[in-house]
């Protein structure tokens, strides 16, 4: 089952940085990595729910801003201390300007 | 606020940690001053330049300063050499634990990681621990029964403070806490912040620092010299603490506890280029805990973005010593107080302060 839903156009995050996104309740991060791909996870850190969207973007690590905590965020996994769960991912396309993410 | 009851309790496991999670001070929303996204992405830029020019600075500094005190050893002129090794040995690596334990110091993540394990092992912290620890320092900064880098609790025992720029208490902790590592335990307090996953690690590194420690006096006793102790060791650790006493005494020192805004419990400090070097620039330290991820070499340009939402930093560290010294007197008689802070015309707090209603 798939449910796509419009996140943010494609300007809206710049190359390496990341943009806040709330739907129905729940926070995600939407990514655009340097080689102009878009991703998205939850968009709290799974240590201490703190916003992602705030951190820094480096290449394909978010550092979270609280404790720097990195997570590789085309894929979730967490880097190590003081991060120690997997941040979820969610599946994103790109239609003309705009980003969707499938959230089922 | 009505409901402390003096003294606190700053056990993690106490009174006052239950009262911190009770009434909504631990894990809480902080003030942050509105600087602009943008800016803040262009501070929080990482670079190896700058951490990989002070290291080389910081390692010949070593080199030299060893080798000048080992030349003259056991003249009285190895004395300021040895002055001057203690300081880097048992000082300037309380920055660099802690700026590489943020993963800001260096871009390349390795590099961080080296500096960090040679600080702990110099300063005496353990590595896994003590980043845990600091975790919590920046979730709960100075909220009682919470933080666990409280250095100067209330009310205050003179001679202990005294004591801690001998590094007295804190080298007859890291010992104690040692044996009980090398042993594959933790103490009940760590083990309230060190997950199950990250406990082993504690108890490899315990074993390879006893085995290092242990190393360095029997050469000692090979060489018939007190060369080797002098070097490495606590003893270096004590001779040389004073400079990061001084300077991390700044920090939180005499201000509030319980408030959920660094500005409150926090200092910045101005400080000569010398003990910028040794420090960091950690004397940046309002700056540092709103925005932790900034490298220490961006944090003068991050002061200037914040100068108008903050009190005035103090000028000097003798500045800051003046407001200092009486309130930590005053506190010893009276835990209640706190040195308070005027923020500018126009700039409020985010969230209510708890402890100062």
């Amino acid at each position: 089952m798939t449910q796509w839903i419009e996140a943010c156009a494609k300007d809206d995050v710049a190359q390496e940085d990341v943009k806040r996104f709330d739907h129905a309740g729940h926070t995600y991060a939407i990514y655009r990595s340097p080689d102009d791909k878009f991703y998205a996870t939850d968009g709290l850190c799974t240590h201490e729910k703190i916003h992602l969207a705030d951190g820094l973007v480096m290449d394909h690590i978010i550092e979270c801003p609280k404790h720097n905590g990195r997570f590789d965020y085309t894929t979730g996994a967490a880097k190590g201390a003081p991060v120690c769960v997997n941040l979820k991912t969610y599946p994103t396309k790109v239609e003309g300007i705009k980003v969707f993410i499938n959230i089922a | 606020m009505s409901d402390v009851i003096y003294p606190r309790d700053y056990s993690l496991l106490g009174r006052d940690a239950k009262r911190a999670g009770e009434i909504g001070l631990s894990n809480a929303q902080w003030y942050a001053a509105p600087i602009p996204r943008a800016r803040i992405k262009e501070l929080m830029k990482r670079s190896d330049g700058p951490a990989i020019r002070d290291s080389i600075i910081w390692f010949a500094s070593f080199i030299i300063t060893a080798g000048l005190a080992v030349y003259f050893y056991p003249g009285w002129g190895c004395i300021p050499f040895f002055i001057a090794y203690g300081v880097l040995y048992g000082s300037s690596t309380d920055s660099r634990w802690h700026e590489c334990g943020h993963g800001t110091a260096f871009k390349t993540r390795w590099m961080n990681d080296v500096i960090y394990h040679i600080a702990c092992f110099m300063i005496m912290r353990p590595p896994t621990i003590w980043r845990w620890s600091h975790t919590r320092h920046h979730t709960d900064t100075i909220i009682v029964g919470r933080d666990p880098e409280i250095a100067i609790m209330r009310p205050t025992v003179i001679l202990r403070t005294i004591s801690l720029f001998f590094a007295i208490p804190q080298t007859i902790g890291a010992i104690k806490n040692l044996l009980i590592h090398v042993s594959g335990h933790l103490t009940v307090e760590e083990l309230t912040y060190v997950p199950e996953m990250e406990r082993a690690r504690v108890y490899l590194v315990a074993r390879i620092w006893m085995a290092l420690h242990l190393a360095v006096i029997a050469l000692a006793f090979y060489l018939h010299s007190w060369l080797p102790v002098l070097l490495v060791g606590p003893l270096p650790t004590m001779y040389g603490a004073w400079v990061h006493i001084i300077t991390g005494l700044t920090q939180h020192g005499g201000l509030a506890e319980d408030v959920l805004d660094h500005r409150l419990n926090s200092r910045t400090v101005l400080m000569n280029p010398i003990l910028r070097f040794i420090y960091w620039n950690m004397n940046y330290h309002v700056e540092h805990h709103m925005f932790p991820m900034v490298p220490y070499h961006q944090l003068p340009k991050l002061y200037e973005e914040m100068k108008p939402y903050t009190a005035p930093a103090n000028t000097s560290v003798i500045n800051a010593y003046r407001e200092i010294i009486p309130a930590l007197l005053k506190q010893a008689k009276d835990p209640s107080y706190a040195i308070p802070r005027k923020l500018p015309e126009g700039v409020s707090l985010m969230t209510e302060t708890i402890a100062a209603e």
